[in-house]
């Protein structure tokens, strides 16, 4: 299928590896959110998950368990922040910021070893027959399986925040905490939780960069990819399915602006890769204006320390 | 059991005393560090700290410790003010981009004419570009409710790809043999925020640091503004009795905070950076927001934690050339020194109770 | 007065500092380097960095050779050449474009060190510059492209729109032409040195636009990945070898062999012998070393690049040789010219065939 010298189909395929790992740690972070807490450090957690990732699945030899090692290092530097902005009640933004620092250098030191090494391979999910499907099998059975489990993550998080009585809470806490500690929440608990879950999410994002997507660990090697998450939390307005268009639309902008440069059109890059951000922009405002009067998109306890009074 | 209880009034010996705690902290756990490292963990805190203040050539450093803090400073002055107020400019950066993008096409459109005004013009043009940069967020705030949070820092990567736009195409130096970045303001006299006095490191964006250092202190502590500003963020409720109109205070502070990071930007790209390039932002926007809070929001506060980070970098540096530690070292090292700072600000605002009893 | 004799006593303790070593060299040269990246990004600042350990090697302990990494380009850059000049460094190499103008500043504060800064075009007295002529191994990938490409159509990932790449482009273009009339180059601009998933999706579209060969002007690994995943798309390896890669998709790479230029320029310095030159070596000087042709090349196809590397080495050929003309069809060598120098380094248009335009 080619519109306009562009091969629809590849470019669908193209973007849903392409934005994998900001769709990950954009989840996270949604669920951190949710919670009312502003974890800036998101490109920090996702680039210790790349080395930590990298380190593990090299040492090992098992890509899998090079996953878990880096959901486990994302979800390590999300408890330090929980600690400093949770225990300690320092402010969200500033701590995030340099976790985001901690996280950068942190990474350049344990990756020194395993600099220029390749590691093992993540193939293909063996889908047989269907993905011999003119169309749909390229778009839908020609991946590795964490571009599944990031969709299966995302659906999860849908479920849990919508219908299950652990996401109610989730949600309340971040609504109004004082209000969810009267009721007998423990608020300090459920962020943590949401944190450290945020932090895994990153770090697998982080991890799928360096393990399938480049694959080799290099110093700075996310680039800003913790950046691009934050600004499709924004633009998914808190919710995990939307997050799932937001990711596909950053990716995708990207990954069109390339195409098209393939394909020769002459096209002004800069201006096309600022559309996201200002579409971003026009969504929160749109959203702003829907809930004029109701409930408003942004969790109300965003960025707001809790301290029980009593 | 450990519970924390609010101090009514944050204490002063603690404000004061935490700081030290934070540094000394730093200096165990970034010894500790380097001697995993391999390095001598005295002499690599001798290097980081002391070397650029009072070692050899340390007239060189601490000269450079002032063009390293200004532009800090001159934002974290800014967006404290908000910040007491409870309103969140985190996308200083991109008003610094655009300021400085305003102020440097002024003098690349009018080069090679010299002017005494020219510079005071760009000034007033990169103040003016970063102040309607953040007027986007204060307006979206106050007619739609829309997050200034948000979308300050949406704002920071459309300036980033602006900034990058005008880098390669309008504003190259049409004499650069094609490669990108502006011409150099070094180079032309009229706009060229030069030293002011040779060897002291000091020009505009110093004084001007100062300057706001000055103005902020009295607008917070001695103006009716800066009561109202307190009252809005310790207690919204209270701040409409008190006379507080919220449209006019987000935009005020947003204006304020965003024309001074314009500025910043403005002094930095007319003198020490020089030049349009892709890349010239160093991400002094994001570290202005750890300065602030560094500073506990004060400007007395935020010229000390912006002189802190400035000698870390200094340091830093020093600490790579004289010991070969690398520059990620350094980063884990600054950060570690942030965690610190930031968690033990605890003990200004909350008492430590031990023990069951009620207070 | 006093700037001179704290210099002999920093000197000696930052020897012991930096090396580890006894202080026992009466007067070791002090040379610093400053990079841009971090010497880990196993891309332009690593082979940098590689070429000073190399230089370091080579003299022992005559030389004390220290760093910074990770410095922007922009005032920071000053500084850090100016701490570099402060603890004592008589030769100071400056190594990305970047850093030009801060590089001309601090030379003039310090006439009596010697600077060398990399790629770009301003010299003085005490500062020389360095450039190696990547063309040249740009025309040798395209020779090899040209020869095995089925689908006729070459991807290139421009790294930004500048001299250094257009020359890249122009040369591959010109050489794959040559073996195969019928060719087409396809340029991509990812305005980035360095960015894995970037890369990754350029390459990615360069390959559904139907290119069996992927040309990179950055510094990741992201498009070998890719055109390993394609499965038919061959690539060369950029600034390092990228072995790891071969001997599919990496068929030869162009690597940044910045030692011999170190190595001589430190001898030179260390003999009294230096002066501010503005270098631009090429394969010939081995600073553009050209890695191994793998056995995925066909053997009349690696003889013939080999070849091409041996003429463009020993000087007998040029990869911009008239006749050219440029894109918009007017004249640019006649038939057996070769461009000045001066023209070729700010280079800023394609020659005639490339589609596209040359963003501006």
């Amino acid at each position: 299928m080619i519109i306009g010298g562009i091969d629809i189909i590849t470019l669908i395929s193209m973007l849903m590896v392409a934005s994998t790992p900001v769709l990950l740690a954009a989840t996270g972070e949604l669920v951190a959110e949710k919670s009312g807490v502003l974890n800036l450090g998101v490109e920090g957690m996702m680039i210790t998950g790349a080395v930590a990732g990298f380190a593990t699945a090299v040492s090992t030899g098992s890509p899998v368990l090079g996953f878990v090692g880096g959901a486990l290092a994302g979800a390590a530097m999300a408890m330090l922040f929980a600690i400093l902005t949770q225990v300690f009640l320092s402010n969200q933004t500033a701590t995030g910021l340099a976790l985001t620092l901690f996280g950068l250098g942190l990474s350049a030191l344990i990756g020194k070893p395993f600099e220029g090494v390749r590691p093992p391979a993540t193939g293909k999910v063996p889908f047989g027959p269907l993905s011999d499907i003119p169309v749909l099998g390229r778009i839908l059975f020609s991946h590795d399986w964490v571009v599944y489990l990031s969709l299966l993550l995302v659906a999860v998080t849908w479920a849990f925040l919508k219908f299950t009585r652990a996401g109610l809470i989730l949600r309340a806490v971040g609504e109004n905490h004082d209000a969810a500690h009267a009721l007998g929440y423990r608020v300090i608990a459920v962020r943590c939780a949401a944190l450290a879950f945020g932090g895994a999410l990153a770090g697998l994002g982080g991890a799928y960069l360096s393990l399938i997507r480049v694959p080799q660990w290099t110093e700075g090697m996310t680039a800003g990819a913790g950046w691009i998450a934050l600004a499709i939390v924004v633009f998914a307005s808190w919710r995990p399915e939307r997050a799932l268009i937001g990711a596909y639309l950053f990716g995708g902008i990207t990954a069109l602006q390339l195409q098209l440069q393939a394909a020769g059109y002459a096209i002004p890059v800069h201006l096309l890769s600022m559309a996201p951000y200002v579409l971003t922009i026009v969504v929160l405002v749109l959203l702003s204006v829907v809930h004029r009067r109701g409930v408003q998109a942004a969790p109300a306890a965003l960025g707001r320390s809790f301290h029980a009074a009593s | 059991m450990i519970r924390l209880v609010k101090r009514p009034m944050p204490s002063k010996f603690w404000s004061w005393t935490t700081p030290l705690v934070a540094v000394i902290a730093t200096m165990i756990a970034g010894g500790l560090l380097f001697a995993i490292l391999g390095k001598n963990p005295v002499e690599a805190i001798r290097v980081i700290f002391w070397d650029p203040l009072f070692g050899p050539n340390a007239d060189y450093f601490r000269s450079q410790l002032l063009v390293k803090a200004a532009p800090l400073i001159l934002i974290a002055c800014g967006l404290a003010v908000g910040f007491r107020a409870g309103i969140w400019n985190i996308g200083a950066e991109g008003q610094y981009i655009i300021g400085a993008i305003f102020g440097a096409s002024l003098a690349l459109a009018v080069y090679p004419a010299e002017s005494w005004f020219l510079f005071p013009a760009m000034v007033v043009l990169g103040a003016i570009g970063g102040l309607l940069w953040g007027l986007i967020p204060a307006l979206l705030k106050v007619v739609f409710g829309t997050s200034e949070i948000l979308v300050s820092l949406m704002l920071v990567y459309v300036a980033q790809n602006l900034l990058a736009y005008m880098a390669f195409g309008p504003l190259k130096n049409p004499e650069g043999y094609g490669f990108p970045g502006s011409r150099n303001l070094q180079g032309y006299p009229s706009a060229f925020n030069d030293e002011l006095m040779a060897g002291t490191g000091v020009h505009w964006g110093v004084l001007a640091a100062l300057g706001a250092v000055v103005a902020i202190y009295v607008l917070m502590q001695r103006h009716i503004a800066g009561f109202r500003i307190r009252v809005a963020g310790e207690a919204p409720r209270a701040a409409r009795y008190a006379g507080v109109v919220p449209a006019r205070l987000i935009v005020f502070c947003l204006c304020l905070s965003g024309a001074l990071a314009g500025m910043a930007g403005l002094f930095e790209v007319s003198g020490p950076s020089g030049q349009i390039t892709d890349s010239f932002n160093v991400g002094y926007g994001y570290t202005a927001i750890i300065v602030a809070f560094l500073g506990r929001l004060h400007p007395v506060g935020i010229l000390l934690a912006g002189l802190l980070m400035a000698l870390t970098y200094i340091g830093g540096d020093m600490a790579q050339l004289m010991l070969g530690l690398p520059s990620a070292a350094i980063q884990v090292f600054q950060g570690m020194l942030l965690f610190f700072l930031l968690g033990f600000d605890l003990l200004t605002n909350y008492r430590i109770r031990i023990g069951g009893a009620r207070a | 007065m006093n700037r001179r004799s704290f210099l002999t006593s920093t000197a000696a303790t930052a020897v012991v500092a930096a090396s580890g070593l006894p202080a026992r060299a009466a007067d070791p040269l002090k040379v610093g380097f400053i990079y841009v990246g971090p010497v880990g990004d196993m891309g332009w600042s690593y082979q940098h960095d590689q070429a000073r350990l190399a230089a370091q090697q080579e003299y022992g302990d005559r030389i004390v050779t220290s760093y910074i990494e990770n410095v922007p380009e922009g005032p920071d850059a000053e500084r850090a050449l100016t701490q570099l000049a402060l603890q004592g460094n008589q030769l100071i190499f400056a190594t990305s474009f970047g850093f030009m103008d801060a590089t001309v500043n601090v030379a003039k504060k310090f006439p009596n060190v010697k600077f060398e800064h990399a790629t770009g075009y301003k010299q003085a007295e005490n500062l020389a510059t360095y450039d190696a002529r990547f063309y040249e191994g740009r025309a040798i990938q395209g020779t090899i492209a040209g020869r095995m490409t089925k689908t006729n159509k070459i991807g290139y990932i421009g790294s930004f729109p500048i001299p250094e790449v257009v020359q890249g482009i122009n040369a591959v273009y010109i050489h794959a032409k040559k073996v195969n009339p019928d060719v087409e180059i396809k340029v991509v601009w990812a305005y980035t040195w360095f960015d894995p998933a970037k890369e990754a999706d350029a390459a990615a579209a360069l390959i559904a636009e139907g290119c069996d060969f992927v040309l990179q002007h950055t510094d990741s690994t992201a498009p070998q990945a890719k055109a390993q995943e394609a499965g038919n798309v061959f690539t060369f390896g950029q600034a390092s070898d990228m072995i790891a890669f071969a001997p599919k998709p990496r068929v030869s790479s162009t690597i940044d062999h910045w030692d011999p230029y170190y190595i001589k320029r430190i001898g030179e310095a260390l003999d009294g012998t230096w002066k501010p030159e503005a270098t631009w070596g090429g394969i010939g000087t081995g600073m553009v070393g050209i890695g191994e042709i793998s056995d995925a090349v066909p053997a009349e196809v690696k003889e013939e690049a080999l070849a091409l590397k041996d003429r463009i080495a020993s000087g007998e050929y040029h990869p911009f040789t008239g006749p050219l003309k440029k894109q918009d069809g007017s004249e640019w060598l006649a038939e057996g010219a070769t461009p000045e120098d001066g023209e070729l380094a700010g280079m800023n248009f394609f020659v005639e065939g490339v589609s596209g335009e040359l963003p501006k």
